[in-house]
């Protein structure tokens, strides 16, 4: 009896979760020139006015670059952080871990504000490197977790032995650790870029008057009017930012499954 | 120089890129606001340097702000409280599923993935006035006009209940999966009922997880700007919104400073009596 009715409520919380996630999709797809309810048919035509809107591709190539630029930053440095805290026997270690996941603590507008006016400070005004610096701080921690994580997983001694053959250590991350890193380096740069995709509440803040990601035009879209072409580009992209991670685990799986049959 | 000491060096070599970028764009910021929270805008809008107490005058007596940080925190309470009501049991499934466990955990993981513009905005095509529900409400003939039940408070609890549900899900999962199953029928065993064993082995076994979710659904309830902005009304803003209105709007800074400070203050004070009695390492298990 207890356990069914736990199932039951289990089912419900996975329904509230995605629901309302469905109904953007689902009118997404709408015929109706309202962009909601009643369905009226199935139509592509959101997404062709999509591609059609000038702010809308521009906020989608604005955050497309600054999504790529924040994991290529953000990966690097949280590749090499984490080598550090793995690898080595280091003293203050709790300390240290403490300060690398600081920005998740401080709430996002906290953060938002001290950076802000710092830059401002500093004659660093509002403009795309803001935003930028903006992004790697709070991606950051992210990825530091998630390749550490990865990072235990990886046998220490395959590094040594590359080393009692001669291999420097320089050698040895470049051909032994980091190929075995790859999933991880992975992880950390899709993990990056997704956080800074959907970013909206920092980005409020940083972004220069004129520029918009995708999540502020949204934003300044719902203050009009709901408009049928948010729900297209809303579930373009979800596309993208849930889309990513699964391909990304799909292929490492695959190679996981031909990495087992080949051991 | 020695072998000994080149390996010292290395790890610090390999963090001083990150430590050096958390330093100047964060931990210098946050210090530099808190100078600045001093400083005065003068009435042509300059900001004078100086060592002036208005601000946090202003940020600490006026009845204004205090009524909103308290709505702010009793928001961030009743989420974190249904997230928790709504979570415990689902995380329990999955934790004890026997089938389809990778699926529902898998399942769990996309809301992360999926934007918090786009969940928060979802709710209008349930509850707006041409929404799912007010559609379906009419179509059954129970109302014969569309009922307004977007922008208040209960709304903005709605959606932030959906933003931060799977934060609860994740965390008391991964608490109560570490719990030995064979603990509960060792209580069944001796006597205890179902329940028994539920109510005195594994909740409290799985308490550490269940307050990691709370910190979270909390720090980020109440700090969050969007929701109110999307769900709310007018009187609904929560104090995120009034350091935007102080920051972007009034352009007053240095009360911006102030305001966020406080915030960073009350919540920061949650998050240090947290880590005192259950430590950071809990949340750690949950975000990785």
């Amino acid at each position: 009896m207890g356990w069914s009715l736990i199932r039951v409520w289990t089912l419900l919380v996975y329904l509230f979760m995605f629901l309302p996630i469905a109904v953007v999709v689902l009118l997404a797809f709408n015929a109706n020139q309202f962009g909601s309810f009643p369905m009226t048919g199935l139509s592509l035509r959101w997404f062709d006015e999509l591609f059609q809107n000038e702010a809308i591709l521009r906020a989608l190539r604005t955050s497309l670059t600054l999504g790529a630029l924040t994991a290529l930053i953000s990966t690097t440095l949280g590749v090499l952080a984490s080598l550090a805290l793995v690898r080595y026997d280091i003293p203050f270690r709790n300390t240290i871990s403490t300060i690398l996941i600081a920005p998740i603590l401080v709430p996002e507008v906290v953060l938002a504000v001290a950076l802000l006016l710092f830059l401002q400070f500093l004659g660093i005004h509002k403009s795309f490197t803001l935003l930028l610096f903006g992004h790697v701080i709070f991606t950051l921690p992210f990825v530091i977790l998630v390749v550490q994580a990865r990072l235990v997983g990886i046998r220490r001694d395959v590094e040594e032995a590359a080393m009692s053959l001669g291999a420097s250590p320089i050698q040895t991350f470049f051909t032994i650790t980091l190929p075995l890193l790859t999933p991880a380096v992975a992880a950390g740069g899709l993990f990056a870029f997704t956080i800074s995709f959907d970013d909206i509440t920092d980005t409020l803040f940083w972004k220069p008057g004129g520029v918009e990601t995708v999540p502020t035009q949204i934003f300044a879209m719902l203050r009009n009017s709901i408009s049928p072409e948010i729900n297209a580009l809303g579930t373009l992209m979800i596309l993208i930012t849930a889309g990513l991670p699964l391909i990304g685990l799909a292929i490492s799986r695959k190679l996981a499954m031909r990495r087992d049959r080949a051991g | 120089m020695s072998i000994e000491a080149r390996e010292a060096r290395q790890p610090w070599i390999l963090l001083s890129p990150t430590l050096t970028v958390i330093t100047l764009l964060l931990i210098v910021p946050v210090l530099f606001i808190v100078v600045y929270s001093f400083w005065l805008r003068t009435s042509v809008g300059d900001v004078q340097p100086g060592f002036y107490l208005d601000n946090w005058a202003d940020t600490l007596t006026d009845r204004f702000y205090r009524d909103i940080l308290l709505t702010t925190l009793r928001i961030a309470a009743i989420t974190t409280v249904v997230c928790a009501l709504m979570g415990y049991p689902a995380a329990y499934f999955i934790a004890r599923a026997k089938s389809n466990k990778a699926l529902l955990l898998l399942l769990l993981m996309l809301p992360f993935w999926i934007s918090y513009i786009i969940r928060t905005m979802s709710w209008i095509y349930i509850l707006g006035t041409n929404g799912a529900l007010n559609t379906a409400l009419q179509w059954l003939g129970i109302t014969a006009e569309p009922i307004q039940m977007l922008y208040n408070e209960t709304t903005v609890i709605l959606g932030l209940v959906h933003f931060l549900l799977p934060f609860m899900v994740l965390n008391v999962y991964v608490s109560l999966d570490g719990v030995d199953e064979t603990l509960e029928d060792a209580a069944g065993s001796l006597g205890a009922t179902k329940w028994q064993s539920f109510l005195q082995v594994t909740l409290p076994l799985s308490l550490p997880g269940l307050a990691a979710g709370s910190l979270l659904c909390f720090v980020l309830g109440a700090g969050t700007y969007i929701t109110p902005a999307v769900l709310g009304g007018p009187r609904d803003a929560m104090f995120a919104n009034l350091v935007y209105e102080a920051i972007i709007i009034q352009l007053n800074w240095p009360l911006g400073a102030a305001l966020s400070l406080l915030l960073l203050a009350v919540l920061g004070a949650l998050v240090m009596i947290y880590n005192h009695f259950l430590g950071l390492g809990q949340l750690m298990k949950g975000l990785g």
